[in-house]
């Protein structure tokens, strides 16, 4: 045996140790890690940021346990995934959303998204993303009205024209574009201080839970870095669309939803690769439809549509990535 | 046995709901009630009429060529259906649009045509195209007004309920794929639930005369 091989990964004959984990166990441990952003949410959107987030989270937990019901299959509410999906809808909405729509979405996402496949385990998209293209798609100029943050300085000035920082930048506002001696700084979408859904804007929030998500073994660096990357990169390179404004890449990572997405929904364990090579094409082809959408689509933001359009993607991603069988010379992909 | 030809095409062979037949016109025109009976209404009108013309020269046709006249048979009834929407309801024409044309090419016409009236006397096939345009119309009704329902909130264009905000995306092509996949799943299980049915209640006709004999 050579020295390579001794650093493989070593089996030991039975009994073996569990090392603790459960769904319930990991589930619970990535809600803390949203628990950040929502303070976040709350800090910069008020309370009403917490009633969607309730509302979200409630009708998500009572969908799942009422299908649950209907199929005749054990209640798995306590496992936490439900009250996450719910979680990361709310964080995918404007605050200034009627109560209605966090639950109707929720709803939507666990009966179609999840319970329709069969549960966890077994949904191809993300339920939190297909909940918020329903009610996107259903009720637009309710999930296109933006409220700026309390927070802000000139949140009096004019409300009703207000902007996401690359809404602005897409229809040409200058006044709303980030910029040191406009209305909002980097350093002011950094900090969560700018329009947007509740749970987008503060990267550090999201940053301080993603770290935690890393070290706790959850999440893998892979994807988020590939996703930023991509975008960053493409976003550098390419010219926008005639009438937007170019914005630099940092704008484009700190001012919509591409921290949020890229941390938390495009690590999702069951609709996204099981391998690190897996992880990283996900991450490039989600950075990829991202930035052509931001920079030529008709929306301002395409994290979600990115996202969703990979997870379609991830049975055959894993297919062309199957690693080498220990102890065989090739990879059993049937070639 | 005329009647029996008629009322598979509504429930038993369904075109749209149990053969799957013609979804493209199915999903892309059930917007509203309107342009589901318009739709409906003239595809039976060419089913019916081609069914019977196919019949009546079924014999004569070479059977090399059977599919290129098939065509051309339902494309006159489709160019009069056309002429008659242009001329008498211009408005319904111009939101089925392109769709009427594209009844030449409506799968469930050409399969009746080729599976139904190519083999069949005249009365049987008109039996039959008469069945399947109505199966037609009512699965396209069925799916019309729960999207305009949902999506409009109104039913033959009369707003419903007031105050009520309709789910815009029921309008839009994915509530088409939606609600036929959730009335799919409802008739799959309704289907399902007969069967276990079905068998329950012959387990006990079998046990019965068992327990007779004590």
């Amino acid at each position: 045996m050579n020295k390579s091989e001794k650093k493989l990964f070593q089996v030991s004959p039975s009994p073996q140790l569990h090392g603790g984990e459960s769904i319930a166990r990991i589930m619970w441990a990535v809600m803390l890690s949203l628990l950040p952003a929502l303070a976040a949410s709350i800090y910069f959107f008020g309370w009403r940021a917490l009633h969607i987030e309730v509302v979200a989270v409630v009708s998500a937990i009572l969908t799942e346990a009422l299908i649950q019901r209907l199929r005749g299959k054990p209640i798995t509410v306590t496992d936490g995934s439900a009250a996450i999906a719910g979680l990361l809808l709310a964080y995918n909405l404007p605050v200034g959303v009627p109560l209605w729509l966090p639950a109707v979405g929720a709803a939507f996402g666990i009966a179609v998204g999840k319970q329709a496949f069969g549960g966890l385990g077994h949904n191809i998209f993300n339920p939190a993303l297909v909940g918020r293209i329903f009610v996107m798609h259903s009720w637009l100029p309710m999930m296109t009205s933006w409220s700026p943050p309390r927070t802000m300085l000139y949140a009096k000035v004019d409300a009703l024209t207000y902007a996401t920082p690359l809404g602005a930048a897409k229809e040409g506002i200058v006044a709303l574009v980030p910029s040191s001696s406009g209305v909002f700084s980097a350093m002011d979408m950094f900090w969560g201080n700018i329009g947007g859904c509740i749970g987008e804007t503060s990267a550090l929030a999201l940053l301080i839970g993603g770290l935690f998500l890393l070290y706790r073994g959850y999440i893998r660096w892979e994807t988020p870095v590939a996703f930023i990357g991509t975008v960053a990169l493409l976003t550098w390179l390419l010219p926008a669309k005639t009438g937007a404004i170019a914005l630099a890449p940092y704008y484009h990572i700190l001012g919509g939803g591409l921290m949020l997405g890229a941390i938390f929904m495009a690590t999702d364990m069951v609709t996204t690769p099981i391998t690190g090579a897996g992880m990283l094409i996900f991450g490039l082809g989600c950075g990829l439809i991202t930035a052509i959408i931001r920079l030529y689509g008709g929306f301002p933001e395409g994290v979600a549509y990115s996202i969703l359009i990979m997870n379609a993607f991830t049975p055959l991603i894993d297919k062309l990535v199957k690693p080498r069988v220990f102890g065989n010379k090739l990879a059993l992909s049937g070639r | 046995m005329i009647i029996q030809e008629f009322t598979k095409g509504i429930f038993k062979r369904n075109p749209v709901f149990v053969l799957l037949l013609g979804l493209c016109p199915t999903l892309a025109v059930s917007t509203s009630v309107e342009n589901a009976i318009g739709m409906g209404a003239a595809a039976t009108f060419v089913l019916v009429f081609s069914n019977i013309l196919v019949s009546l020269i079924k014999n004569i046709i070479p059977k090399k060529i059977r599919i290129p006249c098939f065509i051309v048979v339902i494309a006159t009834f489709v160019t009069m259906v056309e002429l008659f929407l242009e001329a008498y309801l211009p408005d319904l024409n111009e939101s089925l649009g392109l769709y009427v044309p594209l009844i030449v090419v409506n799968c469930i016409i050409l399969g009746r045509a080729e599976a139904f009236a190519s083999r069949n006397p005249v009365m049987l096939s008109l039996a039959d195209g008469l069945g399947m345009g109505v199966g037609f119309s009512l699965a396209l009704l069925l799916l019309g007004s729960i999207r305009e329902i949902l999506g409009s909130n109104a039913l033959f264009g009369y707003e419903l309920i007031p105050g009520f905000r309709p789910a815009m995306i029921m309008i839009l092509p994915p509530g088409a794929f939606l609600t036929i996949g959730f009335l799919l799943g409802l008739f799959a299980l309704i289907r399902s639930r007969r069967v276990e049915r079905e068998e329950k209640m012959m387990n006990a006709e079998i046990a019965l005369p068992e327990g007779a004999k004590e």
